[in-house]
């Protein structure tokens, strides 16, 4: 009974998510319209008056600009489905083609990035609250007040000079290397990047944290087990912080969003040939059909993985797999 | 979002005193104080830029004295056009100060209504404003901005709306947990079954039980707005050239930072602190206001 019922609202999460990626594709399609003239004109700019009338309505058949508008979303929706993102004339490459290409680096770049947050944000949190208000409490919280307000560009671009000047460390400066044909040389590119969102992310996982560990020791099964005489370390790994896990979890998935918008920046100023790079390039090229797909595309990996975090959490609490 | 039930506080009408007991205690929190202490310094340099009391234009080019160090002429240094960094700095800050206003403004005015009437109304009010909340929350908040702000012309108005166009569904989401569960409290049943209209008892009785959840969202919601313009100015998305802004001056000095550090340490500086203000303020009426929190201190 128990079992069928969290198995349905497994089923109603994913119906849900669908349906906000059908909003999104809306929602981007309806951006798309706005920009001042159509895609012809905006792309082309100036050279749009040049353009015959004959050329001017082979382009509009092209881009489907003489259909009505739903028939263009459907048409358009059509061609994502069978994995036409488009055409990038700048790259003279599909818009798929550099998707698959650009995805991996991001991935690599948020999987180290969450992996130098944790490391860097558990342990804080977990000091911090070890003795509340007190010097340790302090430095845990400074830390974290650093990490919300210091801006990802701003350490980036102090990173980079002052490592590239100081140490002459400055792998970045070199082509980009992929994790499977140079992983040395990939892995420095990818520490710094990932050093400056992991620290971003760092902070309200620290918070949590602490949070988190305040409230799990209060609880009477704590004050029981350390009664029951379970060592301290054991005490704080196993009791306290399994318990703390839950929201630590939720708020890393939180993240992802942060990471993504996040890569953007620290891609650029790190020449990582990555999704958010990808982006940026299309927006300043005023390539509109690479902006459209991409956006779409990290909205999708936003909702699958704001869908998959929804799924652990029920998978690590068992009151929420109850209710 | 957490999903905070606040305690009723009735319909009263706020007095005076209520105001300066809770003024009086966030003056009291460290953060709190330090917060009010750097924001109310920078709001100082904001109204300094509007009122032309800078001690150079911010966009006025003096080639003969580029690059200078900080000294009693140039209090930040001058950049690589001889402008004075710290009247670009302090223009910078009113254009960020603008920006994060108006745009925190729009989407807590929207956001708050959108959440009140999702959370008030239920049924199909709710599921489409849940439906645009979801569509929104889909997208990395930065990516969204970015994504907008292309589309728009470019200047100080786009870029608050599309930064607001950001933060809206925070807003609904923050109000209207809350206010689901005021609604089904006695006294707003009350005020119901005595025949008031029901907008008049959104507004008269449950809105006034979430301004202080409204209070800290926006007080945080400035600091990223600051943020994220300054990240899309970098970008160079933001309101084009000359206009001063700290972004783009930290972008502008990445070339000059070794021969002229200043450059970026000013702009760079004063963009943590405006951030780290709005957050120790966020985080002392966090201490003061938030109905979790009565009775710790």
């Amino acid at each position: 009974m128990l079992k069928t019922f969290s198995h349905n609202s497994v089923v109603h999460r994913i119906g849900a998510a669908a349906l906000t990626l059908f909003g999104v594709a809306i929602f981007v399609f309806i951006m798309l319209r706005a920009i001042p003239g159509n895609q012809i004109t905006a792309g082309l700019g100036t050279e749009a008056a040049a353009l015959t009338p004959a050329q001017k309505l082979a382009l509009e058949q092209y881009y489907g600009l003489d259909q009505p508008l739903v028939v263009q979303f459907f048409s358009w929706l059509g061609n994502l489905f069978t994995g036409n993102l488009g055409f990038s004339s700048r790259a003279q490459q599909s818009v798929l083609d550099l998707t698959v290409a650009a995805l991996p680096v991001t991935f690599e770049l948020a999987i180290f990035s969450i992996i130098l947050a944790l490391l860097i944000g558990i342990p804080l949190g977990m000091l911090s609250a070890s003795k509340p208000d007190s010097p340790r409490d302090a430095l845990g919280q400074i830390v974290g007040l650093a990490g919300l307000s210091i801006p990802a560009f701003l350490l980036a671009t102090a990173l980079l000079s002052g490592l590239a000047s100081s140490l002459g460390f400055n792998p970045n400066g070199q082509a980009f290397a992929p994790l499977f044909s140079d992983p040395l040389l990939n892995l420095q590119q990818m520490l710094l990047p990932s050093l400056v969102l992991g620290f971003g992310i760092a902070a309200p996982i620290m918070r949590t944290t602490r949070t988190a560990v305040l409230e799990v020791r209060s609880n009477d099964f704590i004050r029981t087990a350390r009664a029951k005489g379970v060592p301290p370390r054991r005490l704080q790994l196993k009791h306290v912080l399994g318990n703390a896990l839950v929201p630590i979890v939720t708020m890393t998935g939180l993240q992802f969003g942060y990471l993504l918008g996040g890569a953007v920046v620290v891609e650029q100023i790190f020449s990582l040939p990555g999704i958010g790079r990808q982006v940026l390039l299309g927006i300043q090229q005023k390539e509109y059909a690479l902006v459209q797909s991409t956006v779409l595309v990290i909205a999708l990996t936003f909702v699958i993985v704001n869908l998959l975090t929804d799924l652990t959490y029920r998978l690590i609490d068992p009151r929420v797999r109850a209710s | 979002m957490t999903d905070l039930a606040p305690a009723p506080v009735g319909p009263t009408r706020r007095t005076g005193s209520v105001a300066a007991g809770r003024l009086h205690a966030l003056l009291r929190s460290p953060s709190g104080l330090s917060g009010a202490i750097i924001v109310s310094l920078l709001v100082l340099l904001t109204f300094a830029s509007y009122f032309s009391l800078l001690p150079y234009e911010p966009i006025a080019q003096d080639p003969p004295s580029r690059l200078l160090a900080p000294s009693f002429t140039h209090l930040f240094g001058t950049d690589q056009f001889g402008r004075d960094v710290f009247s670009r700095v302090s223009a910078g800050v009113a254009n960020s100060a603008l920006i994060a206003v108006v745009a925190v403004t729009f989407a807590t005015v929207i956001g708050t209504m959108g959440g009140l009437i999702a959370g008030f109304f239920r049924g199909i009010p709710d599921a489409a404003i849940g439906g645009v909340t979801n569509v929104l929350f889909a997208f990395p908040p930065l990516l969204l901005a970015l994504a907008l702000v292309s589309v728009f012309d470019r200047n100080w108005f786009t870029i608050a709306v599309a930064i607001a166009i950001v933060y809206v569904p925070i807003f609904i989401r923050v109000t209207r947990g809350p206010v689901l569960s005021l609604r089904e409290i006695e006294y707003v049943k009350a005020a119901t079954s005595t025949g008031a209209s029901r907008i008049a008892v959104m507004m008269r009785h449950v809105l006034p039980n979430i301004t202080s959840i409204i209070i800290i969202q926006v007080t945080l919601s400035l600091s990223w707005a600051v943020l994220t313009e300054a990240s899309l100015s970098f970008l160079g998305l933001g309101a084009p050239p000359p206009t001063p802004s700290l972004g783009s001056m930290i972008f502008e000095a990445r070339t000059l930072v070794y021969i002229a550090p200043w450059t970026m340490i000013a702009p760079g500086v004063i963009v943590v602190l405006l951030v780290v203000g709005l957050n120790l303020l966020g985080d002392g009426l966090r201490d003061t206001l938030d109905p979790r929190n009565k009775g710790k201190r």
